[in-house]
């Protein structure tokens, strides 16, 4: 048998039946695209997640209510809440050498309303010097000011996209906005930051702590503090005497009791790369099962496709097909589908990932997309290697009947 | 002598039972014969058969064919005289669907080394014209009546020019106007010197042929020749 003679007779071959042509490149496809598209949400999500923390900015130590150890996240990241962190903290580690800026922080979700306009936003209890800890500025109008919480005073800080949602071109400064019932006197509107986290800082409403903690929320704790340190060099010796500081104050003599932990932005980089990685593992994972079931898959269409084709294959025999050219046929009709497949299935997942990246990014994230390479390399090796063993097998029995044998089972 | 059988005889084991198909039959063929095995159902005609044409393995007996014993070929071998020296003509035609006539008829040549492509597709359009099929050419098999569709295997089955034509109940499932017209196209190849042996278990199918052979529980029980020969051409075979 001549090379195009080959050629020909696959393209014959599988534009003969071309339901079952496509149903089996189907499992290749679906297997090749789900593994790539999803080892690339794995990546995106964890590219995420990493950059909300480095978004928080350098030289910054994190102080979270609740025991942690080293390496594990503290309860606040599962949900729960500690309360054992107090405003009166923040105050007295501010008052620590080296640490420049302090911010800490409560949050809640409500209803902020102008006029006929509501919108369901975060807002966030703050301190002055979150400007300085969070590296950021306001674009117009002021910040919230230490009078501001001291007075209790009704003032507020819009997001930039807040801003631009509830007011569209109006000037906000000065109107009067409600949230959750309570009226607030726009004072500033921040700049834009950028989506980055899973939080979209530029839907945030900020209010002052006292505010948030007293009326809005009917709290005393705070959800965690934020301290910015002067150099690099000194988070370690801070971290330290933040730690030493919140024993004495919280009256705890064994450091294994703490009811706090204390971390800087590197730590929890670490912590966070971590559990991304687990996350990664587990999408992996995933991706091998669906790799596992679009290879049955595979495997079965091969499977009752060749004994369809008994009959063929007797027939060919007979008029004198060796079995080598029985197996050549077959050998290239699984090629061949499983290469289109598995090009379609690639094409497939990359336009998968690109609509998931596209359409987070929709929501104000900066979702990347990321694709690895050897995730396209081990799904189209995995599900060619199976299109190919299991075209293969079943025809290879086939080859080895009688040409009688093969004919009868038709 | 083309065929030459030495008390073959051939069993199977279906699924643990034994049967036995064939107990011995020796026979020869000429060259240029027309022979026609008749037998009921279960009488081993097929079998036989499918012996003759390479298609099955015998049990035991010795088998020559154009003066080389059987047992010297090896799988490469049988096909290539599947190939190049036979051409079966089956009674479900078994024609690969959804592909030309013409593909059809040159399956055969694609298992052919060194062939010329070209001449192959001008020899199977001859042969094509000759068996009255020039307008089906490039017709699928399922567009063709029976009749239609049997010559298409006939012509299938002489692309390589083969030494040997084996039909197993070409008629078999054809109404009696496409039989005949069938059994007139495999009495004109015989005229040309082509030898035909031809399976089937109805009597005026058979009386086309020159000689008969008779089968009965896997053994011979008549070989005669044909004394009023049927001319299919002459009408239709009752």
């Amino acid at each position: 048998m001549r090379f195009f003679q080959i050629i020909k007779n696959t393209k014959n071959n599988l534009s003969l039946n071309k339901t079952r042509t496509f149903l089996t490149m189907l499992g290749i496809i679906i297997g090749v695209a789900a593994v790539i598209a999803i080892v690339s949400v794995g990546a995106g999500a964890q590219e995420l997640l990493l950059a909300q923390v480095k978004a928080m900015g350098s030289n910054l130590i994190g102080i979270l209510p609740g025991a942690s150890d080293d390496k594990g996240p503290p309860a606040a990241v599962f949900g729960i809440e500690v309360t054992t962190l107090k405003y009166d903290d923040a105050l007295e580690i501010r008052k620590l050498p080296d640490i420049v800026a302090i911010c800490a922080y409560v949050t809640g979700r409500g209803t902020v309303g102008y006029f006929n306009q509501n919108k369901e936003l975060n807002y966030t209890g703050v301190l002055p010097e979150y400007l300085t800890v969070e590296d950021t500025a306001v674009a117009k109008g002021r910040f919230i000011k230490q009078e501001d919480n001291d007075n209790m005073a009704r003032n507020a800080v819009l997001g930039s996209k807040a801003a631009s949602d509830i007011f569209g071109q109006e000037n906000p400064l000065e109107k009067q906005i409600k949230i959750n019932q309570i009226t607030f006197k726009v004072v500033g509107v921040m700049t834009e930051r950028g989506a980055s986290g899973l939080q979209n800082q530029d839907e945030q409403v900020f209010i002052p702590l006292k505010i948030a903690q007293k009326i809005m929320l009917g709290i005393d704790h705070v959800a965690f503090i934020r301290a910015k340190v002067d150099k690099e060099a000194n988070i370690e010796p801070s971290i330290g005497r933040v730690k030493d500081l919140l024993r004495f104050r919280h009256r705890i003599k064994d450091a294994s009791k703490d009811d706090f932990s204390v971390r800087s932005t590197a730590q929890a980089l670490d912590i966070l790369g971590s559990i991304t990685q687990a996350l990664k593992m587990f999408l992996a994972a995933v991706a091998a099962i669906s790799l596992v079931v679009g290879g049955i898959g595979i495997m079965n269409i091969m499977f009752v496709t060749v004994s369809e084709r008994t009959g063929e294959i007797g027939l060919r025999k007979a008029v004198g097909a060796k079995r080598k050219d029985i197996l050549l046929q077959f050998l290239v009709e699984s090629a061949v589908m499983t290469s289109f497949g598995g090009l379609i299935g690639v094409a497939l997942g990359l336009l998968i990932s690109a609509a998931i990246a596209l359409g987070v990014n929709y929501f104000g994230y900066d979702w990347k997309l990321i694709v690895a390479p050897l995730s396209i390399f081990w799904a189209v090796f995995m599900a060619a290697g199976v299109g190919l063993v299991f075209g293969l097998w079943p025809a290879n029995r086939a080859s080895l009947m009688s040409p009688m044998e093969a004919l009868r089972k038709q | 002598m083309l065929i030459k059988l030495e008390n073959i005889a051939k069993d199977y084991t279906d699924e643990g039972v034994r049967t036995t198909a064939l107990r011995g039959i020796t026979l020869t063929v000429e060259e240029s014969e027309f022979v026609a095995i008749m037998g009921a159902s279960g009488s081993g005609k097929s079998t036989l058969m499918h012996i003759i044409g390479f298609l099955d393995k015998k049990t035991s007996g010795r088998y020559f064919f154009d003066g080389e014993n059987e047992n010297d070929f090896d799988d490469a071998k049988l096909a290539q005289i599947r190939n190049q020296k036979i051409g079966f003509v089956f009674q479900a035609y078994n024609l690969l669907t959804r592909t030309s006539v013409l593909d059809n008829v040159l399956l055969p040549t694609i298992y052919t080394p060194h062939l010329d492509a070209k001449a192959a597709d001008k020899k199977a359009r001859q042969i094509l014209e000759k068996l009255r099929l020039s307008h089906r050419v490039d017709h699928q098999p399922n567009q063709l009546s029976g009749g239609e569709q049997q010559r298409a295997a006939i012509a299938r089955a002489l692309i390589n020019d083969p030494r040997l034509i084996l039909a197993d109940e070409p008629t078999g499932n054809l109404d009696s106007r496409s039989g005949q017209e069938v059994m007139e196209t495999l009495q004109d190849l015989n005229e040309e010197g082509h030898t035909i042996v031809m399976v089937t278990h109805e009597k005026y199918v058979a009386e086309c042929a020159r000689r008969i052979i008779t089968l009965k529980d896997g053994e011979m029980i008549s070989d005669q020749k044909v004394l009023v020969r049927h001319v299919a051409k002459d009408g239709l075979i009752k």
